[in-house]
């Protein structure tokens, strides 16, 4: 599947080669021990420029949402339409989202309140990409109405 | 000719709680109002062009003030036009264009953009002008900017003015949409292929996640938009596509973003409007009706992630309507109409329940869409001007209407359910954006 290749720059590049070696660190504010991603320059919790630090996660995580989209601006992803976008809470804070397209669920079929797993797939030759895979079902699959 | 005009600065804007009531409340009024045609797509002649259309809704605003451009001493606009896709970089612009227009600022003025220079160099009527800026982004940007500079003093008779062009191409696939690699910002989106209304598909989903209800019942709202814009002469449905919405069209339509389907989105197209503002006091002179401003306000939160929450965008749209009511001096119940932004139909309830218009509280809103009268006719106009869904994308029609409205201007559309006297109106987004309160007295 092709997907737009990310090209990492200064603030980025800690995210980026963390990805190739197959961890999954995120930014943590040292004055607020508060985590956020993507990476800012400043800490969107206390403002800090300076104590803002990279931190390694578990990789564990739940889906909290998704959507299915059928036409997309992409133009990558418009030979996958219809494809799933789902939402991941960060398992140490939920309130940190990473974006997903869960490899392998089918379409409109997301466990929403599912375990999943951080991975990491080659998207051009020497980047990886954080991807996420379901570990296990959520007790009571949600049921979305149209 | 004002030397090079730039955005308006940050102590223009009201941005916080605790500022009282605005020190301009009832001291600035819109009076006129000029609309150019608007087609779906620019044809590529010189008279078609976002700048030509520029030129007409400035001329049809001061003759629908009944002023003469030699008592305009102020423009505020956005420079920014395009609304899906750029105009290609080193493309020549076509022949008849260049000879029919002076240039201005940007080789591309008046036909992907707009500069103040390029509107004075085009239109000499406007020597006086003395004082320019831009308020990025939309009109409701620049609807505030311009209620604050008269307000200051900074001009007495000021044209606002707000322009989109739609050139050939699907909307938003050029750029880095169409690129294999993504920088910045984007590098932690694009690879996963979030798109369009993808971010409010998400909020729509937590929102009924946590109160309940289901995508069904946005129907009567994306009807009554449909129908109010249908009554919107200046629109884009009401001029090209007098098309009928049927709730079974809507709930068949097809996803874009599931659960955001067609008619939850607009459509793109080529418009340009212009409003006169001015002081009450020159107003008096004035052939329209004075309809005042009590107050504006600017919403910019920064998020925690890569995607608002439901908790953030809830709380954003409570700061704004606590701001809009403290700085107007007034209470929900004042509200006689709503007019907030709906480019996507799927967050209006967010701005609805920020406001409590109506009554509406946390999680009322569907309910509120499917058992309440949201009609012109009804007890709580909701979008009487038919927003970007009803009338095409530009982020106006909501002001144009709020003064229309109580003008008692808006025609087939006009308010009869209630007295249309205090209105609300602004966006882009119920996360940021600048809003405003208009009312039909001073005080």
């Amino acid at each position: 599947m092709p997907r737009p290749i990310p090209v990492p720059d200064e603030l980025s590049k800690p995210f980026w080669d963390a990805c190739n070696e197959r961890r999954l660190v995120v930014q943590n504010c040292t004055a607020c021990n508060r985590m956020q991603y993507p990476p800012e320059k400043t800490c969107l919790g206390c403002g800090s420029g300076k104590s803002l630090a990279w931190r390694e996660v578990s990789g564990r995580g739940r889906v909290d949402d998704y959507v299915v989209v059928h036409d997309s601006r992409l133009r990558l992803w418009q030979a996958e339409q219809p494809y799933n976008v789902a939402l991941i809470a960060l398992e140490e804070d939920p309130g940190v989202l990473f974006l997903s397209n869960l490899p392998g669920i089918p379409v409109d079929q997301v466990p929403v309140g599912a375990s999943v797993q951080a991975d990491f797939e080659e998207v051009t030759p020497g980047q990886l990409l954080l991807e996420w895979r379901v570990v296990s079902q959520p007790q009571r699959p949600a049921q979305r109405k149209r | 000719m004002p030397s090079a005009t730039q955005p308006a600065p940050a102590s223009m804007y009201r941005r916080t709680e605790g500022l009282g009531i605005w020190e301009h409340k009832g001291k600035v009024a819109a009076v006129g109002i000029g609309h150019s045609p608007v087609d779906r797509r620019w044809d590529g002649k010189p008279e078609t062009s976002v700048g030509a259309y520029a030129i007409v809704a400035l001329r049809n605003a001061m003759k629908d003030a009944g002023i003469t451009a030699d008592q305009v001493d102020g423009l505020v606009m956005d420079a920014s036009t395009t609304t899906g896709a750029e105009w290609p970089a080193g493309r020549p612009l076509p022949e008849e264009f260049v000879k029919a227009f002076k240039p201005g600022a940007n080789h591309v003025d008046g036909i992907s953009s707009l500069s103040t220079e390029w509107i004075i160099a085009n239109m000499p009527e406007l020597a006086h002008v003395k004082y320019t800026q831009y308020g990025p982004g939309c009109m409701s940007n620049c609807v505030c900017v311009a209620a604050q500079a008269v307000g200051d003093g900074k001009t007495k008779v000021c044209l606002v003015l707000k322009a989109w062009d739609n050139l050939e191409g699907r909307y938003g696939q050029g750029g880095e949409n169409a690129e294999d690699t993504i920088a910045g910002r984007a590098a932690f989106s694009n690879p996963w292929g979030p798109t369009g209304p993808y971010l409010w598909a998400h909020m729509f989903n937590e929102y009924t996640k946590k109160y309940g209800g289901n995508h069904d019942q946005m129907a009567n709202f994306v009807l009554n938009e449909t129908r109010n814009g249908l009554l919107f002469p200046e629109g884009f449905w009401a001029q090209h596509r007098p098309e009928v919405l049927t709730k079974e069209d809507y709930l068949s339509s097809r996803w874009i973003v599931k659960p955001a389907n067609l008619y939850d989105c607009d459509i793109p197209i080529t418009v340009a409007v212009a409003y006169v503002f001015t002081t009450p006091e020159r107003a008096k002179d004035m052939k329209q009706k004075p309809v005042y401003i009590w107050n504006t306000t600017a919403t910019n939160p920064r998020n925690r992630g890569i995607i608002q929450t439901l908790d953030e965008g809830q709380a954003s749209t409570d700061f704004t309507g606590r701001k809009l009511y403290e700085g107007a001096g007034i209470k929900p119940s004042d509200l006689s109409f709503e007019n907030m932004y709906d480019g996507y139909t799927l967050f209006h309830q967010f701005f609805l329940e920020g406001l409590r218009f109506a009554g509406v509280q946390r999680g009322e809103a569907l309910d509120f869409y499917e058992t309440a009268d949201l009609t012109i006719e009804g007890p709580h106009p909701v979008s009487p001007s038919g927003g970007n869904r009803g009338s095409g994308r530009t982020r106006i029609w909501m002001h144009t209407d709020c003064i229309q409205q109580i003008q008692g201007r808006a025609g087939a559309r006009q308010i009869t359910g209630v007295k249309p006297e205090i209105g609300v109106s602004g966006g882009p987004m119920p996360t940021s954006g600048n809003f405003l309160i208009w009312s039909a007295t001073p005080n």
